[in-house]
């Protein structure tokens, strides 16, 4: 199994690849990806240098183009496709139809793979971006168990890619617009959830809120760190009774299952982060490389202190956790 | 003339609510199409599908075309398998809200509902042209796009989500569950308590969003009213009611005789907020603002 590592920075970029990642993914300074976060990600001159670093290393690069297309802003979308593919991306991932199109068309040759923001979670779907644009790998949704990965594996005529670390959407990937409608920024059209400019911390007697736009997504006693308002993560009261409705504010950990998603027949493996810092990517990539090397166990315990919220889940993986 | 669509029941319904409420549709209501079928949850299905055939020949008598929607969210293969045997009837048109519906519909005149990421006229031009005749655009695009998918796209029947609360996330997930300390497994229906969604609020107890079974809602109800005329001008041609607790027959005059400029958009407004006591209304979404405001017109 491929192991699939986030770079956020040149920097991070560069230790995934001398610590072992074998495809390191990225995206560019804008709207086109889903961590369209202030400082984070690469420019053009930056992917080229990252290409450089990696291709003698036999390490592959990857470029996420995966929100959607903007009506009438279309052109920052395909001119990231035709930069990615001049620069020399090993493969591009995507989850718009109409990018798709345009870059399967555009650049036939150009290894394409589909965005967990698609969300194909079934056989169908897979086909039909397969048929329709030559697509060689998806990402799957976290949505699925491990014997779901495994028979939708067996079922499609392309490679598999599934999340084993980091930020866990608990909501189907691609068709969330909670942050969107509490914020007016769309994680889909604007490639940001819980953007940074709309979030605020303040303090009320003994507790810090935090808040995104213009609710309350959590309150913290001084005993307890103030978490991201993320709102899937947030805290919320619903038939008179307060909690985390959605999920605690965990975050995903599928290090004790690697066997059974080799056995799945699973292509590659993805950690999330790409927002995260070096010493996140290089920890987390080292640690995954030990186990997939068998060359020691990657387990919760060693990579609970770089989990956000301190606490993981195995999420949609366990059949338990619907 | 625009044309006014009722969308599918996204609640569950006891089957006596739900078949009086179709009936009543059938007979009383204003509207072109009328979209039937469980969307948000597959364990759902066998309370109402032995009645569909019964209602759809009655909506049928009442002079209303009639479109069964898939699921928007498959992932087991007994939905997969339902959702196939849905995409080859041809006897009724079929709605997908999942890709794997239009993958099998592929070819045959079809519809596509607001589940499916149609954000621009690259994306509904590849759909149209493997059969896709009408599409209801996702609920956060805003105008600007509309206007120019409308353009790219003048064959293609556009709707917008008009009235209702807004479907805002799906999980596979049940917090209705989760809330009542079950799991979707075992679910014992709980979400069937809550036939207009559950409220939830902030820990401040502002009223933020609903919860209905594995699908999150916004709590406010998105209302298009005084946008009806602009969309109209920009080639929108039907609006999508999504059924609410409330008198949906009314609800249909009211989008109709404001459609048709018998009422003022203010007053049109004004008889809505009559409608739906105790729910705020928002528009903010179409303006490109945070979904849950409410723009001026």
């Amino acid at each position: 199994m491929e192991l699939i590592c986030p770079a956020g920075t040149l920097a991070a970029f560069r230790d995934a690849v001398d610590v072992g990642a074998d495809a390191v993914y990225c995206g560019f300074r804008d709207e086109t990806n889903a961590r369209n976060f202030p400082g984070l990600n690469l420019t053009r001159d930056e992917l080229a240098t990252a290409i450089a670093y990696a291709r003698p290393r036999g390490v592959k690069t990857l470029v996420a183009i995966n929100t959607f297309m903007r009506q009438d802003d279309e052109r920052l979308w395909t001119s990231a496709v035709d930069d990615a593919a001049t620069i020399g991306a090993d493969a591009l991932i995507l989850a718009d139809i109409g990018l798709l199109a345009y870059a399967a068309e555009r650049w036939p040759e150009q290894r394409r793979h589909l965005s967990v923001q698609a969300g194909a979670a079934n056989s169908d779907s897979i086909a039909f971006y397969v048929e329709a644009f030559g697509v060689k790998r998806v990402v799957l949704p976290r949505v699925l168990t491990i014997a779901e990965v495994a028979a939708l594996t067996r079922a499609v005529p392309c490679e598999t890619e599934v999340f084993v670390f980091g930020g866990l959407c608990v909501m189907e990937e691609g068709r969330c617009s909670l942050s969107s409608y509490a914020t007016g920024r769309s994680p889909n059209m604007h490639g940001v959830c819980s953007p940074a400019s709309h979030v605020r911390y303040r303090e009320e007697g003994a507790e810090t809120v935090s808040e995104l736009g213009a609710f309350t997504i959590n309150r913290f006693p001084a005993s307890e760190p103030a978490g991201y308002p993320t709102i899937c993560k947030g805290r919320f009261v619903a038939d008179g009774e307060a909690g985390y409705l959605f999920e605690d504010p965990v975050s995903l950990d599928v290090t004790q299952h690697l066997g059974e998603l080799a056995a799945a027949g699973v292509s590659a493996l993805k950690i999330e982060g790409r927002q995260r810092g070096r010493a996140y990517v290089a920890r987390v990539v080292a640690e995954f490389r030990h186990a997939l090397d068998g060359t020691g166990a990657a387990t919760a315990g060693n990579l609970s202190p770089m989990s956000e919220g301190l606490r993981t889940t195995a999420g949609s993986y366990n059949k338990g956790w619907r | 003339m625009m044309r006014l669509t009722l969308g599918p029941v996204l609640y569950l319904w006891d089957t006596d609510s739900w078949l009086d409420f179709y009936r009543r549709i059938a007979d009383e209501a204003d509207v072109n199409t009328v979209v039937l079928g469980e969307v948000v949850c597959s364990k759902r299905t066998h309370f109402h599908e032995q009645h569909l055939p019964e209602i759809i020949d009655r909506l049928r008598r009442g002079g209303k075309s009639v479109r069964l929607a898939s699921l928007a969210l498959i992932t087991l293969a007994r939905e997969q398998r339902s959702t196939r045997d849905l995409a080859r009837r041809d006897d009724v048109e079929i709605e997908a809200n999942d890709i794997a519906a239009h993958q099998v519909l592929a070819g045959r005149r079809h519809a596509v509902g607001p589940f499916v990421n149609v954000y621009n006229a690259a994306t509904a031009k590849v759909l149209a042209w493997r059969g896709v005749s009408s599409i209801c655009l996702p609920p956060e695009l805003p105008a600007a796009s509309i206007a120019g998918i409308a353009a790219a796209l003048p064959d293609v029947e556009l709707e917008v989500f008009a009235f209702g609360r807004l479907p805002l996330a799906i999980s596979v997930r049940c917090a209705h569950a989760r809330r009542k300390g079950l799991t979707k497994d075992n679910c014992r229906f709980v979400c069937g308590d809550d036939p207009d969604g559950l409220l939830v609020e902030t820990l401040d107890r502002q009223p933020f969003l609903a919860l209905n079974g594995v699908q999150t809602m916004s709590s406010t109800y998105n209302s298009l009213l005084g946008e009806l005329s602009p969309l109209a001008k920009l080639g929108v041609g039907a609006m999508r009611l999504s059924p609410q607790r409330c008198d949906m027959v009314a609800v249909a005059d009211t989008f109709r005789a404001a459609a048709s400029g018998r009422l003022a958009p203010a007053e049109a407004q004004g008889r809505l907020a009559d409608l739906c006591p105790g729910v705020a209304l928002s528009n903010g979404a179409i303006h490109g603002a945070a979904g849950h405001l409410t723009v001026p017109d």
